[in-house]
């Protein structure tokens, strides 16, 4: 049975890339939407490994993207400098966005085990606010005027492929022991520890991988667009991605990814709406939270789904 | 000279984190939530007082009275709907969903002041009579010396308030023990309302004060003095009222001094810097109180 | 040598003395009763001995070694599992879950295993499936392996607790109110199982029961607690008869 979900999980993926394929090289996409396919790659990338934290292991995470941007300039800087063949600088380029980023979700993974909740909400939006801070600062990276000059090289082709290793690895975690472990820790870090599992490991490895595939997400983010901007990873960039996380479902991957699409796309299809954007993801957060912790709603929402099923049967 | 200047700046900016923060340590202490709003409703209450001002043909008393009552009423309003409408709900909920409600709340009213107001600042007139005071070359504004004074009354009365009157312990015992309490007799309910009431307001004195200081309002101009008054909050020891003062005003001395010294465009960075080393050095703030986790 | 060897153990919250001056001896295999009323202290005394509270005096000896200033994972790994008055249980997680996540340790495979599906994955994760289908068969749980922990009844909670606790492959296990809101039946019940995992998974059982036909009917020797002070030690008969006890249950 596991097997059989395997090779369909296989055939959709490249049914989706080869659909991808025919929608940009015949050019039946228009040029808005081929050049919407890498962010929203990107937002998937990035709001599966935000769910890790948040869906997974159960703690609030404010500066997603921090990490991103971290890896970003970490990335694109290297490609800025080098002068090697694009099929060597690329991949090493995304190797060190991710281990950068990594660095610093290990250095927040720190006080990230010693505290919890809202408290740990506060401390990573500040260590986001403090990342951009500091880039805008750093003259060598071009300050607030942002990194300009990168290769264009991230098309949708490296960019499903580095989708596609971030889903494998992150569910392969998910459904081994180590994902059961982080699972634990979420329900209860008392029984958790009772039955052995090494609480500071887990949350602390949580944090590393999260924050190593937001690295990547940000190296790609860059190598598609040519240019980095501090201003583009604030709090609200973080948001959005938590958006994306709770809308498709807290420990939900598969919910992550579509919120990723829907959020990407619809913003740039209602253009006229933009104004409305923000209204939108505040009341999801609200509605989303209501409808899956108050007990009465709760209760409303599973009878009309169990109605719905019951009239599909 | 320069640095004892700098010093009051910080002393001003900081009383107005205090006066935020300690409507987050009041919400904190007894909702255990993290009322991510609260900065925002401090921005709601501006933009109030900015069209209350408009009111033509006022006496000059009533040209200051009104908008000042007009903004109290609706912050304090503002804060109990929010909380009846998004927090109640989720009283039992786990933390994790009650704060991405809050932010949720935080955006939407960020959004809707976008909406109605535009993204560009509007000018509010200080409420404050203009008056100065000036020691050699060290310059006093009204705001300031006002900023002060009020959040030194305001500690003292709501120390005053949550220590010897009925609904102060009531308050006291809810953020001790929610079951307990209410087998004494005392609605948690009403004491949690009664609480974001008082929160609002003070988040509606903090309103004032902030705008007369600084001119302008914004729909995101409560966002960061609300998350730097947490902060306050939190170096101060959260759920401690003079843990809020102290924060709140060594915060706002950290900031202005690394304006001053450092460079304008990490001062943010440093304040949480200094959040971050707090929380690592000593997890319950300066006047914190630790906890015994109950298994 | 004793398998538990508590001296002189002692923790105080501020002012209050929780608990004084315990002593206790267990041999291999033993089912000793801890009892006694409310807030005496029992549950505290679990803590101390799992690493949750760190005591202010005293020693605690497990199987000839120190365990003072130990942590929760450090004593769960030397053998000491346990289950909680309150339950906790991965409550989002599947039944077989539960489980599973206290056999990890000795069923270990690499990050690497995981990620990259090696075959060592599958072969850890289909004995540890067998080894968690064959305790949950114990506690009468395997027909809802794959249901949502908090989906189950109370009573079945508690077990998956133990089969949890189990797991982990443990010399001794404490049982904190194993029987806490079970009908007649499903405690006497319980006790049949009890007496079976003694049996079978050769384990020590320290119990914190208030049912008292349940202590007195499985446990070979009893300690009774009162205000954090041990004022009973002994076979159950002695327990029943002893005036100390009499008046602390039933007052003077």
């Amino acid at each position: 049975m596991k097997n059989k979900k395997n090779i369909i999980y296989t055939a959709i993926a490249i049914v989706v890339y080869l659909l991808l394929f025919a929608l940009v090289e015949t050019g039946t996409a228009s040029r808005q939407m081929q050049n919407l396919i890498v962010p929203v790659l990107v937002n998937i990338i990035l709001a599966v490994s935000l769910n890790l934290i948040v869906g997974f292991l159960g703690e609030l995470t404010l500066g997603h993207a921090g990490f991103m941007s971290v890896g970003a300039y970490a990335g694109c800087m290297f490609t800025v400098s080098c002068n090697l063949p694009v099929y060597i600088e690329l991949p090493v380029a995304f190797v060190i966005g991710g281990l950068t980023a990594a660095v610093f979700g290990f250095i927040i993974g720190i006080p990230a085990l010693r505290l919890k909740g809202d408290y740990l909400a506060i401390v990573t939006l500040g260590f986001g606010e403090i990342i951009r801070s500091i880039l805008n600062s750093m003259d060598i990276v071009g300050g607030s005027g942002g990194l300009k000059g990168i290769e264009k090289s991230g098309n949708y082709t490296v960019a499903y492929v580095l989708m596609i290793i971030t889903l494998i690895v992150i569910s392969n975690v998910i459904h081994s022991c180590h994902g059961r472990s982080i699972k634990a820790i979420r329900d209860n870090v008392i029984a958790a520890e009772s039955v052995g599992v090494n609480v500071v490991y887990y949350k602390m490895f949580a944090f590393v991988l999260s924050a190593f595939f937001a690295g990547v997400a940000g190296v790609l983010y860059g190598q598609n667009l040519g240019i980095l901007k501090p201003a583009t990873f604030d709090f609200n960039k973080s948001i959005e991605i938590l958006v994306m996380v709770v809308l498709g479902g807290m420990g939900n991957i598969k919910g992550s990814i579509i919120a990723a699409v829907i959020l990407t796309v619809l913003p740039e299809l209602l253009r006229d709406l933009a104004d409305y954007r923000m209204l939108f993801y505040a009341l999801a957060l609200i509605i989303m939270m209501l409808f899956s912790s108050n007990p009465t709603l709760v209760e409303f929402r599973q009878r009309i789904f169990s109605r719905s099923k019951r009239e599909v049967n | 000279m320069d640095f004892i200047q700098q010093f009051i700046n910080g002393l001003s900016l900081g009383s107005i984190y205090a006066l935020i923060a300690l409507g987050y340590t009041m919400v904190y202490g007894i909702a255990k939530m993290l009322n991510f709003a609260h900065g925002d409703v401090i921005m709601v209450g501006a933009y109030v007082l900015s069209i209350a001002a408009m009111q033509a043909g006022l006496s000059p008393v009533m040209s200051i009275l009104f908008p000042v009552i007009v903004c109290m009423a609706a912050c304090t309003i503002l804060g109990v709907t929010i909380e009846k409408i998004a927090y109640k709900p989720l009283r039992n909920a786990s933390p994790l969903a009650v704060l991405i409600t809050a932010i949720g709340v935080s955006y939407f009213l960020q959004s809707v002041a976008l909406l109605i107001f535009g993204s560009n600042q509007r000018k509010v007139n200080s409420v404050i009579p203009k008056f100065s005071l000036s020691l050699g070359d060290i310059h006093l504004s009204g705001e300031a010396i006002t900023t002060l004074v009020v959040t030194v009354i305001i500690m003292i009365c709501l120390a005053l308030f949550i220590n010897f009157t009925k609904v102060g312990k009531a308050m006291r015992a809810v953020s001790e023990d929610k079951g307990a309490a209410q087998l004494m007799g005392i609605s948690v309910n009403s004491t949690i309302s009664l609480t974001f009431a008082i929160g609002s307001f003070l988040a509606a004195i903090a309103s004032i004060l902030f705008v007369s200081s600084y001119g302008f309002v914004g729909p995101y101009s409560g966002a960061m003095p609300g998350i730097k008054a947490f902060v306050a909050a939190v170096l101060g020891g959260i759920g401690s009222i003079p843990g809020a003062m102290l924060g709140g005003i060594i915060l706002g001395i950290i900031e202005s001094m690394a304006k001053a010294y450092i460079s304008t465009e990490l001062a943010d960075a440093i304040v949480f810097s200094v959040l971050i080393i707090v929380l690592l050095v000593k997890p319950t703030g300066f006047l914190g109180r630790k906890t015994i986790t109950k298994v | 040598m004793a398998l538990v060897d508590i001296r002189q153990l002692g923790i105080s919250f501020g002012g209050l003395r929780a608990v004084d001056n315990f002593n206790l001896t267990m041999d291999d295999g033993q089912l000793y009763g801890l009892i006694g009323p409310n807030g005496a202290g029992k549950t505290t005394i679990f803590n101390l001995l799992t690493g949750v509270y760190k005591p202010t005096d005293g020693e605690f000896y497990f199987d000839g070694e120190l365990m003072n200033g130990k942590t929760p994972i450090q004593i769960n790994k030397k053998g000491i599992a346990r289950t909680f008055q309150n339950i906790r249980l991965f409550s989002n997680m599947s039944v077989i879950d539960n489980v599973k996540t206290g056999l990890q340790a000795k069923y270990h495979y690499s990050m690497l295993d995981g990620i990259l599906r090696l075959p060592k994955f599958g072969r850890m994760e289909r004995e540890m499936t067998d080894r968690a289908m064959e305790l949950l068969k114990i506690f009468d749980l395997d027909g809802e392996a794959e249901q949502l922990a908090s989906n189950l009844p109370y009573g079945k909670q508690r077990k998956l607790e133990i089969a949890r606790a189990l797991a982990t492959d443990p010399k001794l296990l404490l049982l904190d109110e194993p029987a806490a809101g079970m009908n007649p039946n499903e405690t006497a019940e319980l006790m049949n199982t009890i007496s079976l995992i003694r049996e079978k998974f050769k384990v020590s059982i320290l119990l914190i029961e208030h049912d008292m036909s349940l202590v007195m009917g499985i446990c070979e020797k009893i300690v009774v607690l009162l205000y954090g002070r041990v004022i009973a030690n002994g076979i159950p008969d002695e327990i029943k008869n002893d005036p100390k006890v009499i008046v602390a249950y039933l007052g003077e």
